[in-house]
């Protein structure tokens, strides 16, 4: 019985020593191809975030030398460590797009430690040298532009001069979008208020629900957000009768009548820099922001209710963001507790990285963060 | 400065209409959920696994609309679908040594688990929803209007609410179901047969749990994603023990759930944005307020079922 167990375990370790062979030569067969990993919060199709992410990774799968491989709904844990050491083990992946805002620390830095020849591509995080590994870096696109150009648009189109903004959580790069739609509608009328809503979470359909009723029982005509999925808000106003900007995709189908335009990302452009540095052997690009003008960020198609001096001047002021020449956060600011944020004068450039820890609402923003 | 927000007198009018429009919309899948549970537990069974089943239900009532153009085939298709889960639930905890509090952890699970995997394809497209009544027409304020705007499936339950008190309390069937919850030897030793009542009892509970889901992902907010959820089905556990085990105090219990769902949103657009953390987990605090003024281990709840592994 005893030779039949050693037996065994020689076969055994055999074979085991066999497979990591093969496999070894078989990720040193596909050597000339680069291996890229997805990985998503939430499903492919959710008419939102994840959405955006998905439709550009399949654009960089169908690029010649790439093998793609990704995952859904991998939650903000222990287990998108897994699923990462999964893909760069099993899959021999080389670079990796973790993209949820959730995954950077600790997760991503803690894998990336640990394989420190995998580049890591991470989205929305701030990457901090001599704090943060060399192989990991963090991409994300100046959307807060789009949603100028949608305020802008809203305080065109609004009649009772309220905004509604449905927002999931306080942080910074929320809180610069909420600020931004409602400084675009102000450059059109300084009256307009936005009244904002935080449900508590990314994805929580009935309160979203109920927060789009309770705003447009408040006399709000034109609402937006920033929840994972969009689809719940805009499908509310479009049945109540109001009107929508959209984000993260387009949302115009779930909205005929009410869709006026949205803020979109274009993840192709930064995932393509990532992709080519990457197989032409250059370093790991660390920090990557782009915006309108870099393509990173794009608007919907114009609603067919948009009339025509509001699409005049949002595109008045797209063609001085495309040049460069349009900062939106600029003096004189006060927060809507009536502090002075930015002096007159003052001028905050777009790339100031100081906007990323934002932590204010502005004037005219009913909310509290 | 022009945009300076003044925070005007409270509109105490607004927030009441908000909570009574949130009580009806938020509380209907609450009201559907409980009352399957207490038929459950009335029979001596607690199915934990309703949360599952609602999020299952949601599913497929959802991709049944799509596929039939018909979202009341849709709710029937989740009603079945929770029928069989139900019974599923039913039939392995009438084997010997199963716990049917664990079971229902893993139904739980279970349920949740396929619909997601089955789901995925559904969560794009657009179904066709469930209707309401307008019975606010006669209103110019639009706030009053929306808030009139009652859903089919809310008229339903209540009147199954009332059908179900009935039942218990009158008929023979309600009887048989509350002798084998209360006292399983007595109703042995009477000659009635303990597991085919409970299992049927589990079976329909898991038809109404499903319904509710249904109406979540068919009236409001009227589509299906992987968030929909978000502890009904679990909640509604501790609605039945507020309720007292009562169908007619089920509906009662599931308008203050609704109404607390609403509280968070509905303060926060009449300008008190404060504490909204606080307001928006208001369903959950509650939750835990009720189980701590009820469940004490001193005392045993008046009204509990005796067969009832909570109360044994």
């Amino acid at each position: 019985m005893s030779n039949f167990n050693r037996r065994k375990f020689l076969i055994t370790t055999g074979a085991i020593a066999l497979t990591s062979t093969l496999s070894f030569e078989l990720a040193h067969a596909a050597g000339k191809k680069l291996i890229v990993g997805f990985l998503y919060v939430g499903p492919r199709d959710d008419f939102g975030y994840n959405q955006a992410h998905a439709h550009a990774a399949s654009i960089i799968k169908k690029m010649p030398g790439i093998k793609m491989f990704d995952e859904e709904k991998v939650p903000e844990t222990v287990a998108v460590q897994k699923s990462m050491e999964a893909m760069i083990r099993q899959d021999g992946a080389s670079l990796i797009f973790p993209t949820s805002f959730g995954y950077f620390s600790p997760h991503v830095i803690k894998v990336a430690k640990k394989y420190p020849k995998v580049r890591f591509a991470h989205c929305g995080g701030l990457w901090t040298k001599g704090k943060h590994p060399m192989n990991v870096g963090s991409f994300f696109g100046y959307i807060e532009e789009c949603q100028y150009l949608n305020g802008v648009v809203a305080g065109y189109m609004s009649k009772s001069k309220k905004l509604g903004f449905v927002a999931a959580k306080a942080i910074p790069q929320v809180l610069l979008n909420i600020n931004a739609f409602t400084l675009g509608a102000q450059s059109v009328d300084p009256s307009i208020t936005t009244r904002l809503i935080f449900t508590g979470d990314w994805s929580m359909p009935v309160k979203e629900a109920e927060a789009a009723n309770s705003l447009i029982d408040q006399g709000v005509d034109v609402l937006t957000c920033h929840v994972d999925g969009p689809k719940v808000v805009v499908e509310t106003a479009e049945k109540r009768g109001v009107m929508t900007c959209g984000y993260h995709v387009s949302q115009a189908k779930l909205a005929p009548k009410g869709y006026l335009t949205g803020a979109e990302w274009n993840w192709v452009t930064p995932y393509t820099t990532i992709v080519k540095a990457a197989q032409e052997g250059k370093p790991m690009i660390n920090f990557l922001r782009g915006g309108l003008k870099d393509g990173f960020v794009k608007m919907s198609p114009y609603g067919a209710s948009v009339s025509a001096n509001a699409k005049a001047k949002a595109d008045e002021i797209k063609n001085k963001m495309l040049a460069g020449k349009y900062p939106i956060f600029k003096g004189p600011l006060k927060d809507n507790k009536g502090k002075v944020i930015i002096p007159a004068g003052v001028i905050q450039e777009q790339t100031d990285i100081k906007l990323e820890s934002m932590n204010y609402l502005v004037a005219g923003v009913m909310g509290q963060v | 400065m022009l945009n300076e927000v003044v925070p005007s007198a409270f509109d105490f009018g607004s927030l009441a209409l908000a909570l009574f429009a949130g009580a009806i919309r938020i509380g209907t899948p609450f009201l559907f959920v409980s009352l399957g549970e207490c038929l459950t537990e009335k029979a001596g069974r607690v199915n934990l696994g309703l949360e599952g089943i609602l999020v299952c239900g949601a599913m497929t009532g959802y991709a049944v609309s799509l596929q039939t153009g018909s979202p009341w085939i849709g709710v029937l298709g989740a009603g079945i679908s929770g029928l069989v889960l139900g019974a599923f639930h039913g039939l392995v905890c009438s084997l010997r040594g199963v716990n049917d509090i664990a079971f229902g952890i893993a139904l739980m699970v279970f349920g949740t688990g396929l619909a997601f995997y089955l789901g995925t394809p559904y969560i794009q497209p657009q179904a066709p929803t469930l209707p309401a009544f307008a019975l606010g027409d006669w209103s110019t304020n639009s706030q009053l209007r929306n808030a009139l705007e009652i859903n089919v499936l809310f008229l339903v339950g209540v009147v199954l609410a009332g059908l179900l008190h009935w039942g218990m309390a009158s008929t023979r069937w309600g009887l048989v179901l509350r002798l084998v919850g209360d006292h399983a030897e007595t109703a042995r030793a009477l000659g009635y047969r303990l597991i085919p009542v409970r299992v049927t009892a589990t079976a329909a509970g898991g038809f109404l749990a499903a319904v509710g889901g249904a109406y979540l992902s068919l009236y409001y907010p009227g589509s299906w994603n992987e968030g929909l959820s978000s502890g009904q089905g679990l909640m509604a556990v501790a609605l039945v023990i507020f309720a007292r085990w009562r169908p007619w105090r089920c509906l009662f219990a599931a308008l203050l759930f609704g109404a607390a769902g609403a509280l968070g949103p509905a303060l926060q657009s009449l300008g008190i944005t404060s504490g909204y953390y606080l307001f928006n987990a208001a369903p959950y605090v509650l939750t835990l307020v009720i189980m701590v003024i009820t469940c004490r281990p001193d005392r045993t709840i008046s009204g509990a079922p005796g067969e009832l592994s909570l109360t044994r």
